[in-house]
């Protein structure tokens, strides 16, 4: 499995998502649906399925962290598939809305 | 990481929606994107190094950019009112080049060794009109996303870089993704090579807000092209907004555009009597002031619209005085206040600028500026009150010295700018043979206005002390400002030669 450090682009083997990690600390891993994420090249292995406990499904342009804010992904690509490390579901990082400053 | 990533996930998510908007067309975000890679293509293709751009606002400006990105070159926009010999030695520091312009400005440079050169037509021409695809991204969050060189009042022009870590966190840490509605179109009329003019041209990108372009500023165009295009925001350096307000005042036809939602400002210190005129000028609309510099990936702090109408409200002299500060922090950056010994400074005390955080680059090709814990000298000269609003006093190199005692020059400027008569003001030390140096003012009086010397001496007297108090004051039509806003103080030290 690839580790995972900040700029890896991720996708889902089990729905359309796709992810750019932003921070991440060493041997996390990250999975989609249930299902462990795989590089943005790669092929799912055959017979990866959407777990339903694990269908939340996650947004495009939202920030994903853990509870201790530790790993953060951007979700470059919308799926069905909600996102999890190491077990544990991310959460929406819920960001100060700024004004326009440019 | 790469900035490329914004038109990417725009282009995926609103393939039809209009991107950008100038004088030749429109331009969706599909068609960006489509045209992005091939300009990739073309640029791997062509061996180079660097992208350089030497042209007025168009739509080669976002496709040239995120090309780059694409194939990992650093995007190099260069000031196109540049001398013909400064441009040269700008472009020996940049080969081999894909030089990209206007057939007038590249003309200028003539024949280029180690370069090749596409005109703005034939790149876009080539970009626009090609099915060469290839959503391939260098992957390399260290490599430079942007060079922009610096405009070299001091020496030779210093070559600050911003990397793909940079501009990603300053977007992600700022922007909200798709946060624009399709009618939204934001006015960018600062010139290409600006800081202000990048990271505008991403900003958009990511809340997919439509870019309408102007290449050349003047106030009326800006004001025809906020009502034909129903523009709903704006960014203007401080000149800009008071060029607006002045073409309003003197033509009693002219409207403000009834579109226009949000304006922000930035890129030289606004004198606050233009900030009161622009809130009577344009009710409703949402200011923000924006505080930031080329090595932070523009915006590090703002002063919000609330801010902005409070202070307006405000009788409580501290409360409006915040009209004219630059906000407060982002959420993403930390800023404290140094002396020179680099001890940390409390709340009204006046030092240096510092500043931290993942989008800082603090970086030039030459040197590293940037501490090795993070911390950026802005070289910006100033204080945060106890609200933590931050106040500028002009650059760091600014400062007067006057018989060892620091001055700074906002000091002096602030207190008179609330003179009636007084529409302008800059201090800069000159020459002192008691002091060493002593503060000089340069006056710009309202039209029709008058004052005298010795009462703008005695205001500044009672407001501070007798060592704030100018020894020569001088009467003029205008300040020397730059095209993006900033004053010249070395030309206004030179009214006292």
């Amino acid at each position: 499995m690839t580790a995972i450090k900040p700029g890896l682009k991720l996708k889902s083997a089990v729905c359309s998502a796709e992810v750019m990690v932003i921070k991440a600390p060493a041997g996390a891993s990250l999975t989609c649906g249930g299902a462990p994420m795989i590089g943005a090249k790669d092929d799912a292995p055959a017979g990866a399925a959407l777990d339903p406990q694990a269908a939340g499904g996650c947004q495009v342009g939202k920030r994903y962290v853990n509870a201790e804010q530790s790993l953060e992904v951007l979700c470059t690509k919308a799926g069905e598939g909600s996102l999890a490390a190491d077990g544990t579901a991310l959460e929406l990082k819920e960001a100060k809305k700024l004004p326009s400053s440019d | 990481m790469n900035i490329s990533m914004f038109l990417q996930m725009a282009a995926e998510t609103f393939p039809e929606r209009i991107a950008v908007s100038n004088p030749d067309g429109h331009y969706s975000y599909g068609q960006l994107y489509d045209a992005a890679q091939a300009a990739a293509g073309l640029m791997r293709e062509s061996a180079c190094r660097y992208v350089v751009v030497l042209d007025t606002s168009s739509a080669a400006l976002p496709i040239a950019l995120m090309g780059a990105a694409m194939a990992g070159l650093p995007y190099v926009p260069l000031n196109y009112r540049l001398t013909e010999p400064e441009l040269q030695a700008l472009m020996d520091r940049v080969k081999p080049a894909l030089l990209i312009g206007s057939p007038d400005l590249l003309e200028k440079l003539g024949n280029q060794s180690d370069t090749r050169v596409l005109t703005r037509e034939a790149f876009l021409a080539q970009t626009l009109e090609s099915d060469d695809r290839s959503d391939e991204v260098a992957e390399d969050p260290d490599a430079v996303a942007v060079q922009l060189f610096t405009s070299g009042t001091t020496g030779a022009p210093k070559a600050a870089i911003l990397r793909h870590e940079n501009l990603v966190s300053y977007i992600l840490g700022t922007v909200e993704f798709m946060s624009a509605e399709e009618e939204e179109a934001t006015l960018v009329s600062v010139p290409p090579y600006h800081i202000a003019g990048i990271s505008a041209l991403m900003s958009s990108i990511y809340a997919c807000r439509r870019i309408v372009q102007l290449p050349n500023f003047e106030a009326e165009a800006w004001l025809e092209t906020c009502h034909r295009e129903g523009v709903t925001n704006a960014f203007v350096v401080p000149t800009m907004l008071s060029r607006i307000i002045a073409h309003l005042d003197h033509h009693p036809g002219a409207m403000p555009p009834p579109s226009i939602r949000a304006i922000a400002y930035g890129g030289g210190k606004m004198p606050m009597p233009v900030v009161e005129s622009a809130l009577t000028h344009f009710p409703g609309v949402n200011f923000t002031n924006a505080y930031g510099l080329t090595e932070t990936s523009s915006t590090i702090a703002l002063l919000d619209p609330e801010d902005h109408r409070i202070a307006f409200a405000s009788d409580d002299p501290v409360i409006r005085h915040r009209l004219a500060s630059v906000g407060k922090a982002l959420p993403s950056v930390e800023i404290e206040v140094r002396d020179d010994a680099g001890n940390v400074l409390g709340p009204n005390e006046h030092g240096e600028i510092y500043v931290r955080g993942p989008q800082v680059s603090g970086e030039y090709l030459e040197r590293r500026a940037i501490g090795d814990d993070g911390w950026f000298p802005t070289r910006d000269a100033g204080y945060i009150d106890e609200h933590g609003y931050i106040h500028l006093g002009g650059r760091a190199d600014d400062i007067i010295v006057r018989g060892g005692e620091n001055i700074s020059p906002s000091e002096i400027e602030d207190v008179l700018l609330d003179h009636p008569a007084i529409m302008d003001i800059a201090a800069v030390g000159i020459p002192s043979e008691e002091w060493g140096e002593a503060v000089g003012a340069v006056v710009v009086l309202k039209e029709g206005a008058t004052a005298d010397v010795g009462e703008l001496q005695a205001m500044v007297r009672k407001a501070l002390r007798s060592s704030r108090v100018p020894e020569r004051i001088l009467f003029v039509d205008e300040l020397p400002y730059n095209e993006t806003g900033k004053l010249l103080r070395r030309l206004v030290k030179r009214y006292f030669d």
